[in-house]
């Protein structure tokens, strides 16, 4: 299915540009002349950019014009740049970014801990 | 040497950037996107005459004058951090320091963020994010939208979803909380929406009327509201329904929505979840004025301006000598009021620089700010004039202390 806006009826056709090809995760993908990684993923029907570094969460962009950090991807080894502001060039190596380790947070230990911040809470909203 | 650095391509960024270098000024402009014309950029309504504003062109024309006037405009850069060094002010940027006499802050607004179970998945995207993936972008945001929170920025932009042939499904508002507040009370959301309708460019104006027509203006009427919504354009507007979580394992699938009360209280069993790819979260915007908080500017709390705002006079200077701001940092406004502020903020720059050649332009520009705010099509509060009144009395205290 073609996502690309084609005919407006204010704003008329695309206009028509250049085809370019870069890799997101190993794989080819075709860009036009002057998307931004972000859209141009979007065009082929590609929502997530990255997951959360320590949940494993899915996440894909959300203001779209930078403020937000939530598209962060690596591009050409470059950890940590918004996929919503960067245009695509010929041949740009992207990954999404992954899931980091986190060696000192114990499944487990996770857990514990909020018991015992509710039980605090709970004995501080008591006591005054 | 340049001397003047002006953060923000947007509308009031460039037409400053203007008015500075035709009193011999050297400007820079920078701006994070990769292209100039910040919110303009999408932009795309028609005006109460039937003409279509279209933001795209205006940002084109605006960008086209600058680099012919010898403004140089480098996008694709960003500031994270303003100090002042012995009498300038240092500009921190992702190409290198900048230092310059007088630094205009014309960084426009953020959209405020309203959390909703599930919006993290991938397919939730701010309002203002489908506008630009759409307009500008030419991408569709999805097959099958549903958008959370009723107010004047959504409702333009469901409208220019709507025109691009994209499927809105419906608008509800998000579930009332804390954070949401008048958001998700569907009375209040009523009140705001038929006070700023007639202000407002046609397709508002129909909305508007569709309501009062339907309802009255009474404020029972929405006790009465059809809970299919009012449709306009097609798009059913449900005022009665509130999102109270959106769905999906990956990625949007669904909105899990509810029938509410008019106070916001959702309707015990009458929840159902509704299928979307995609979803938009819609909470206003507000002035983005971080760099002014971090330069150290006075601020002041003004809910008629969107906000927290740094605190400056008519002649947009802030309480920091050679710290000007100009556009939606100042409050939240139409381009056309941000063009004006923007006019009088290089002006204003070039007076205390010694360069204004001739004084009258710049009380000039300062009144063709109130006329076109006065006339603006967009009216984000029916309070605006009211609230800056307030901070320009607030300013001249501030400066007598």
């Amino acid at each position: 299915m073609d996502r690309r806006i084609q005919h407006h009826p204010v704003l008329g056709a695309i206009a028509p540009g250049k085809t370019l090809t870069f890799q997101y995760n190993g794989k080819p993908y075709t860009a036009l002349h002057g998307d931004t990684v972000a859209a141009a993923l979007l065009a082929h029907g590609v929502r997530q950019l990255r997951v959360h570094e320590e949940s494993g969460s899915p996440r894909g962009f959300y203001c779209n014009i930078g403020h937000c950090y939530e598209c962060r991807v690596t591009i050409n080894n470059r950890p940590g740049v918004r996929a919503c502001l960067t245009l695509v060039e010929a041949d740009m190596e992207v990954f999404s970014g992954e899931r980091l380790p986190a060696p000192l947070k114990h499944p487990k230990a996770k857990d514990s801990s909020e018991g015992r911040d509710s039980q605090l809470l709970q004995k501080g909203l008591r006591e005054g | 040497m340049t001397d003047v650095l002006i953060v923000g391509a947007g509308p009031a960024g460039l037409s400053a950037a203007l008015a500075c270098r035709e009193q011999g000024l050297s400007v820079r402009v920078v701006d994070e996107f990769y292209r100039p014309g910040g919110r303009l950029l999408g932009q795309l309504h028609e005006e109460p005459d039937g003409q279509w504003w279209n933001g795209l062109e205006e940002a084109a024309k605006l960008h086209d004058k600058a680099l012919q006037a010898g403004v140089d405009i480098r996008c694709g850069v960003s500031v994270y951090n303003v100090a002042k060094a012995d009498g300038n002010w240092q500009a921190f940027t992702t190409e290198g320091v900048c230092e310059v006499p007088a630094l205009l802050l014309a960084t426009g607004a953020s959209e405020t963020a309203v959390p909703v179970p599930g919006w993290t998945l991938p397919g939730v995207m701010s309002i203002g994010a489908a506008q630009v993936m759409t307009n500008v972008q030419r991408v569709r945001p999805g097959e099958r939208g549903v958008v959370i929170g009723i107010n004047v920025l959504s409702v333009a932009i469901a409208r220019e979803l709507q025109l691009a042939g994209i499927h809105v499904d419906r608008m509800v508002l998000p579930a009332l909380s804390p954070v949401t507040s008048s958001a998700g009370h569907p009375e209040k959301v009523m009140e705001s929406m038929l006070r700023v309708a007639h202000l407002a460019p046609s397709p508002l104006i129909r909305l508007g009327s569709r309501l009062v027509q339907s309802l009255g203006l009474q404020k029972r009427g929405i006790r009465f509201y059809p809970s299919g919504g009012i449709r306009m354009w097609g798009i059913p507007f449900q005022l009665r329904t509130a999102a109270l979580e959106i769905v999906g394992t990956g990625q949007v699938e669904g909105v899990r929505i509810a029938r509410i009360s008019p106070e916001g209280v959702p309707v015990p069993g009458s929840e159902k979840i509704i299928p979307a790819d995609f979803v938009c979260i819609a909470g206003g915007l507000s002035p983005l004025a971080e760099l002014a908080a971090v330069a150290g500017c006075a601020f002041a709390y003004l809910p008629s301006l969107g906000g927290h705002v740094p605190l400056h006079n008519e002649r947009m200077q802030t309480s920091l000598p050679g710290l000007y701001v100009a556009g939606n940092i100042t409050g939240i406004e139409s381009a056309k009021v941000a063009i004006a502020q923007g006019t009088v903020a290089g002006l204003s720059i070039a007076a205390d620089l010694g360069k204004l050649r001739e004084p009258e332009p710049l009380r000039h520009a300062m009144e063709r700010v109130c006329l076109v705010r006065q006339q603006a099509a967009i009216q984000f509060h029916p309070d605006i004039a009211l609230g800056r009144e307030r901070l320009h009395q607030m300013y001249e205290q501030a400066q007598a202390m």
